[in-house]
C-alpha cells in the first residue's frame, strides 16, 4: 500500500519540523540567534528518517505508518531538551554535554532499526532461536552482577562497562526475553489454558502450570535483590502476567500475579532500605524535601512553574532538577512546554501503543500477536511507570522514557522494538489486491510457514 | 486471543487517563501553591534573572540601576543597586529578596521587569521563544538640583520638603529626614538584609517613613490660605475689615483663641491682607465661625481633603470633618484640631493657587522607556480642572507675595524674584515644640516651582514667626535651586 507510505512521508516531515523548530528556537532563546549547528542537525535528522522510510518503502511496505514518526518526533524533542540542558550545565566545572553523545546514539538507533528491518525478513523467524533468546536475556540481565564488568550508578547495579563503553544491559533483556515468552507461550498457550481444578466457582489450570510464573516472579525478585532495580523487575514481571494472560485468557492467572506482585512488594518493602525510602517519599514528599524527596519535589516545582503553556524552550529551569535529563526529563518538558506540551506528548505514546496492540489484533500468527502484545505494554508500561514516579501518581523508580531520555542502551532497545512491530504490521496487512504481499526474494519464509 | 488485546487495550487506556490527570492536577490545580512554595526558588531566580530597568531622573542620571551580581555562585544573576544611596530612596522604594518592593519599584514592578501589557511583543525574537522583554526604564519628574538643595537645605532636622512643578503637578522634589539607604535591602544576604530591617523598624525616628507623602500633621497657619479662600468665595474681600481681638471670645466654650504668646494683631480691625501678612489666628477663628464648618470642609476638598490622594505612590489622605461644632471649626480656620495634611498635600494647595487656581494632581513617574528607546508610556499629573475661580487664587497669590514682602515670610525672599508664602507654626502636643510649617511658590510661565516644608517640633512655642525663621529659608533655598538652575 503506497498510501501508507505517504502518511508515514507526511507526518515524518512534520516530526522534523517540529524537531528543528524548537532546536533553533531554544538556540534563539540562548544566544538570540539561530544556532549554527541548526542545518546540520535538521540534515542529519532528515537524512536518518528519510533513510528508515525509504527502508520500510523497499522491505516492508505494508508496515505501520505512525510508528516511526512518533519516534521521530519523540527523538527529536528529546534531543533539543538534552541539548537545552546541556546549556544550563554548561557553566559547571567537569560537565561533560550529553548531547553529542545522544545524538550519536539516535544515529545508531536508526541503524539499528533499519539492520532489524533487513535482517528479520519475517517476525516468525525469530520464533526458530527461542531458547537462544531466553539464554542471551538472562545473561544480559545477569552481567551488571558480575564483577568487574558490572558498575552500580546511583544506587543502582544495572550498568556494563566494557572498555569506553558501558551500557544498560536490562534494555536489550527486555526484547530478547519478550521473543522467548512469545514463543513459549504460543506453543503452550492450549495447555496452560486447559481448566482442571475446581476452587470454589473457579476453573484452575493445574497447579504445575503455575510453575512458569513463579519463576517469572523469582527472576523479578532476583532483578530487584540483585541490581536494585525496581523498575525492570516491575516491567518483566507485569509484561509476563500480561503475556500468560492474553495466551490463555484465564484471569486466574492475572489473579495469581497480582497476588505474587503483592507479596513480592511486601517482602522488598521489608527487606530492601531503597524500597522502604522510595514508598515514604512517595507518601510525603515534602516531608523529606531537603534529601531524598528533593528530586521528585523539584520535579513538581518544574510541573507547577510550567503550568498550562509552559515556560517556553529555555526559559525555564530544569536544570534544578537532579538528573532532568534521564528519569525526569518529563518534567523538564513539562516545565518548558507546560500541559499542553506534555498531554501532546503523552497522546503521541498513546497513539503508538494503540497502533501496537491493532498490529497484535491483525498480526496473522499467535507468535506474531504475543510477540507484539509483549513488545507494545513493555513500552507502554515503561512510559507509565517513568511518567506516574514523576508525576507522583505511584512510588518513583528510576527507568528511562522511551525515546526521549538521555541514553544509548535505551534509545537502541526502543528502535529496535518498534522495527519489529514494523515488520510484524507488514505481515498483517493483506497486500492491496494484483500486489504480491512480499517481494520473491523472501523465498525463505515460505519455508518457515 | 484477539478479546484478551482488546481488554489489555482497555486497561492502557485507563492508565494513559490516570498519567493524562497527573500533570494536569500539578500543573493547573496544585500549581499556584507549588508555585508560591518558600522553597520554589524558580520564580525568583527568574525575576533575578532579568535585567531589571534602571529608575532614572529626566536627564538619565540613575537613581535605581541593576548591575550583575560578583557573588561567587550567587543563583542571582542581577543584585538592585542604589547609587545615591537614601538620596532617593523616599521615592524608588526598595526591592528585596526578603520584603518584597515598595513605592516605584512596586507601583511600576511590571513595566522595570519588562512584563507590562505595553511592552508586549516589543521583538519578534521574543514572542516567538517566549523570552522575557527587557525590563524598562522608569523615568522620574524629580530635578537633581532641586533634590539635593532640598536634603541639604532640610539638613539633620526631621521633617520633609516637597517641591512642585504647579503647572503639570510633576514632584521637582521630594525629600523626607531621617531617610534610609534601600541598598541595605536589597542585597542579596537575607540575613544581612533581616538585621537591617530589623535596625530601621526599631528605630524611633521612623527612618522608613516617607514624610513627605505618607505623614499627617496639623498645617497651622499654612491652612489659613485654605480659610482666606473660603472666605473669598463667600463675599469676603481681601479689603475688608475684619475683627480682629486679641483674645476670640469662641462661643459655647471658655477655651479662648488667642495669638501665638498672646500677643496682639494690633487691635481692632485687620483686612484680610493684613491679617494674613501677619497671620492673626483672631481673625481667621472668626472668619472660620462665620464660615461655618461645611463651607470650611467644602473649600478645602477642593484642594484634595477628604480624597485619596492622586499621587502614583502610596500617600496618606488628608483630612478635615464636615460637620464640626463651632468651637471646632474656629480651630479648624487656623489649623489645628483635627484638620491634617501631608506636605505633599500642602504643596498641593500653593500649587494650585499659583496655577491660577487649576489643581494638578502630583506625579513622579513621568514615563517608561524601552531598551530601545523609545516611549513605552507616558504619565501625567491628574487635572481636576479650576477648582477655585481664577479671581479668588489671583486674591490669594497678591495676598501671599504680601507674607514674603513684609509679613512672617521674609525669610522666604529671593533678590529678583517675586516669592508668595504662607507660614505656619503648629502646635501637636502639650508641652512639646510646635512644628514650622512654610508653604510657597515663585516663578512664571513654565519655570515655576511651588514648595511645602516641615519642620518637626521646629518651632518655638512663644512666636508665630518660628514657621518663617525655621521652614522659611529651606524653602528659599529650594525655590532657588530649581529657578537659579533654569
Amino acid at each position: 500500500m503506497e498510501s501508507r507510505r505517504n502518511v508515514e512521508l507526511s507526518l515524518l516531515l512534520l516530526a522534523l519540523i517540529l524537531s528543528v523548530g524548537a532546536y533553533v528556537i531554544v538556540g534563539l532563546a540562548a544566544d538570540n540567534e539561530v544556532p549554527s549547528g541548526s542545518a546540520g542537525y535538521g540534515a542529519t535528522l532528515a537524512g536518518l528518517f528519510l533513510g528508515a522510510h525509504m527502508v520500510l518503502r523497499w522491505k516492508a511496505p505494508q508496515a505501520d505508518p505512525i510508528l516511526l514518526p512518533g519516534a521521530a518526533l519523540l527523538n527529536g524533542l528529546g534531543l533539543v531538551m538534552v541539548r537545552r540542558l546541556d546549556y544550563a550545565e554548561a557553566a559547571k566545572d567537569n560537565y561533560r554535554p550529553e548531547a553529542p553523545a545522544q545524538a550519536l546514539w539516535t544515529v545508531l538507533g536508526v541503524a539499528v532499526f533499519v539492520a532489524v528491518i533487513l535482517v528479520v525478513r519475517d517476525h516468525r523467524l525469530l520464533d526458530r532461536y527461542r531458547y537462544s533468546w531466553l539464554l542471551l536475556g538472562v545473561v544480559l540481565l545477569m552481567l551488571p552482577v558480575l564483577p568487574v564488568l558490572g558498575r552500580e550508578i546511583n544506587g543502582a547495579r544495572l550498568w556494563v562497562r566494557i572498555g569506553p563503553f558501558s551500557g544498560q544491559p536490562a534494555e536489550a533483556a527486555k526484547i530478547a526475553l519478550v521473543v522467548f515468552l512469545a514463543a513459549y507461550l504460543a506453543e503452550r498457550k492450549e495447555l496452560l489454558a486447559t481448566a482442571t481444578y475446581r476452587a470454589g466457582p473457579f476453573l484452575l489450570p493445574e497447579i504445575k502450570y503455575f510453575m512458569p510464573l513463579l519463576l517469572a516472579w523469582a527472576a523479578s525478585l532476583f532483578v530487584l535483590f540483585f541490581e536494585k532495580d525496581l523498575g525492570s523487575s516491575l516491567l518483566f514481571f507485569g509484561v509476563f502476567v500480561i503475556l500468560v494472560y492474553v495466551a490463555t485468557g484465564r484471569f486466574s492467572y492475572v489473579a495469581t500475579g497480582l497476588a505474587l506482585f503483592v507479596s513480592g512488594a511486601v517482602i522488598a518493602y521489608n527487606l530492601f532500605g531503597h524500597v522502604q525510602v522510595r514508598v515514604a517519599t512517595w507518601l510525603d514528599v515534602w516531608k523529606y524535601y531537603n534529601d531524598r524527596g528533593f528530586q521528585l519535589a523539584q520535579g513538581l516545582f518544574a510541573l507547577a512553574t510550567g503550568g498550562i503553556l509552559g515556560q517556553g524552550w529555555n526559559q525555564g529551569r530544569p536544570d534544578f532538577i537532579p538528573f532532568a535529563s534521564t528519569d525526569f526529563i518529563f518534567a523538564a518538558f513539562g516545565e518548558e512546554l507546560g500541559l499542553l506540551g506534555v498531554t501532546a506528548m503523552l497522546l503521541v505514546y498513546l497513539l503508538m501503543v494503540f497502533r501496537g496492540l491493532r498490529i497484535a489484533l491483525a498480526a496473522p500468527d499467535d507468535f506474531g500477536k504475543l510477540l507484539a502484545v509483549g513488545l507494545v505494554t513493555s513500552f507502554a508500561l515503561q512510559v507509565f511507570v517513568i511518567v506516574g514516579g514523576v508525576t507522583r501518581l505511584i512510588p518513583l523508580t528510576g527507568i528511562t522514557l522511551p525515546f526521549v531520555s538521555f541514553g544509548g542502551s535505551s534509545l537502541l532497545a526502543n528502535y529496535a522494538l518498534i522495527a519489529l512491530l514494523c515488520r510484524i504490521s507488514d505481515e498483517g496487512t493483506p497486500a492491496p489486491a494484483g500486489r504480491p504481499a512480499a517481494p520473491a526474494d523472501t523465498g525463505e519464509v515460505t519455508v518457515v510457514r | 486471543m484477539n478479546r484478551q488485546i482488546r481488554r489489555v487495550a482497555v486497561v492502557v487506556l485507563v492508565g494513559f487517563m490516570a498519567l493524562l490527570a497527573a500533570p494536569l492536577y500539578w500543573q493547573v490545580l496544585a500549581a499556584p501553591r507549588l508555585a508560591n512554595d518558600s522553597r520554589n526558588t524558580r520564580v525568583l531566580i527568574k525575576e533575578y534573572s532579568i535585567e531589571r530597568g534602571p529608575i532614572v531622573l529626566a536627564d538619565k542620571f540613575e537613581v535605581a540601576t541593576s548591575v550583575r551580581s560578583k557573588q561567587r555562585g550567587d543563583p542571582l544573576e542581577f543584585v538592585r543597586r542604589y547609587p545615591q544611596g537614601p538620596r532617593y530612596g523616599m521615592v524608588t522604594g526598595f526591592y528585596s529578596l526578603v520584603f518584597g518592593r515598595t513605592l516605584a519599584e512596586q507601583e511600576f514592578n511590571s513595566f522595570l521587569l519588562g512584563r507590562a501589557p505595553e511592552q508586549f511583543g516589543q521583538n519578534v525574537t521574543d514572542l516567538l521563544t517566549a523570552r522575557e522583554t527587557p525590563g524598562g526604564t522608569l523615568v522620574l519628574t524629580l530635578d537633581r538640583a532641586t533634590q539635593e538643595a532640598a536634603e541639604a537645605a532640610l539638613g539633620a532636622r526631621k521633617g520633609a520638603v516637597v517641591a512642585l512643578d504647579p503647572k503639570t503637578g510633576a514632584v521637582l522634589a521630594m525629600t523626607t529626614f531621617p531617610r534610609y539607604d534601600p541598598n541595605q535591602l536589597s542585597g542579596h544576604n537575607p540575613e544581612q538584609i533581616r538585621r537591617n530591617w530589623e535596625r530601621l523598624i526599631n528605630d524611633k525616628n521612623g527612618p522608613l517613613l516617607n514624610r513627605a507623602a505618607g505623614a499627617l500633621y496639623p498645617p497651622g497657619s499654612t491652612f489659613k490660605v485654605v480659610t482666606a479662600a473660603a472666605a473669598l468665595e463667600n463675599g469676603v474681600s481681601m479689603s475688608d475689615e475684619l475683627p480682629s481681638p486679641d483674645v476670640f471670645d469662641v462661643p459655647q466654650t471658655s477655651a479662648d483663641i488667642r495669638n501665638f504668646g498672646g500677643s496682639s494683631c494690633g487691635g481692632g480691625t485687620l483686612t484680610l491682607t493684613e491679617a494674613l501678612e501677619i497671620s492673626c489666628n483672631t481673625t481667621f477663628a472668626g472668619l472660620g465661625v462665620k464660615l461655618g464648618s461645611e463651607k470650611l470642609a467644602a473649600e478645602a476638598e477642593k484642594f484634595g481633603f477628604n480624597q485619596p490622594s492622586p499621587y502614583q505612590l502610596p500617600a496618606a489622605t488628608s483630612s478635615i470633618p464636615e460637620k464640626q461644632d463651632v468651637p471646632a471649626t474656629a480651630q479648624s480656620a487656623i489649623g489645628q484640631r483635627d484638620v491634617r495634611a501631608s506636605p505633599l498635600q500642602m504643596a498641593t494647595v500653593a500649587a494650585t493657587i499659583a496655577n491660577g487656581g487649576r489643581r494638578m494632581g502630583p506625579f513622579v513617574a513621568r514615563q517608561v522607556v524601552s531598551d530601545k528607546g523609545s516611549v513605552v508610556k507616558r504619565f501625567e499629573g491628574e487635572d481636576f480642572g479650576q477648582v477655585i475661580p481664577e479671581q479668588v487664587a489671583g486674591d490669594l497669590r497678591d495676598m501671599m507675595l504680601q507674607v514674603v514682602e513684609n509679613g512672617t515670610g521674609v525669610n522666604a525672599q529671593i533678590p529678583d524674584l517675586e516669592v508668595a508664602g504662607k507660614t505656619g507654626t503648629a502646635q501637636h502636643a502639650r508641652g512639646r515644640p510646635p512644628h514650622a510649617w512654610f508653604i510657597g511658590f515663585t516663578g512664571s510661565g513654565d519655570r515655576q516651582i511651588a514648595v511645602a516644608v516641615i519642620v518637626e517640633e521646629g518651632g518655638n512655642a512663644g512666636s508665630e514667626a518660628t514657621g518663617g525663621r525655621t521652614a522659611a529659608p529651606i524653602a528659599r533655598q529650594v525655590m532657588q535651586a530649581y529657578m537659579g538652575g533654569g
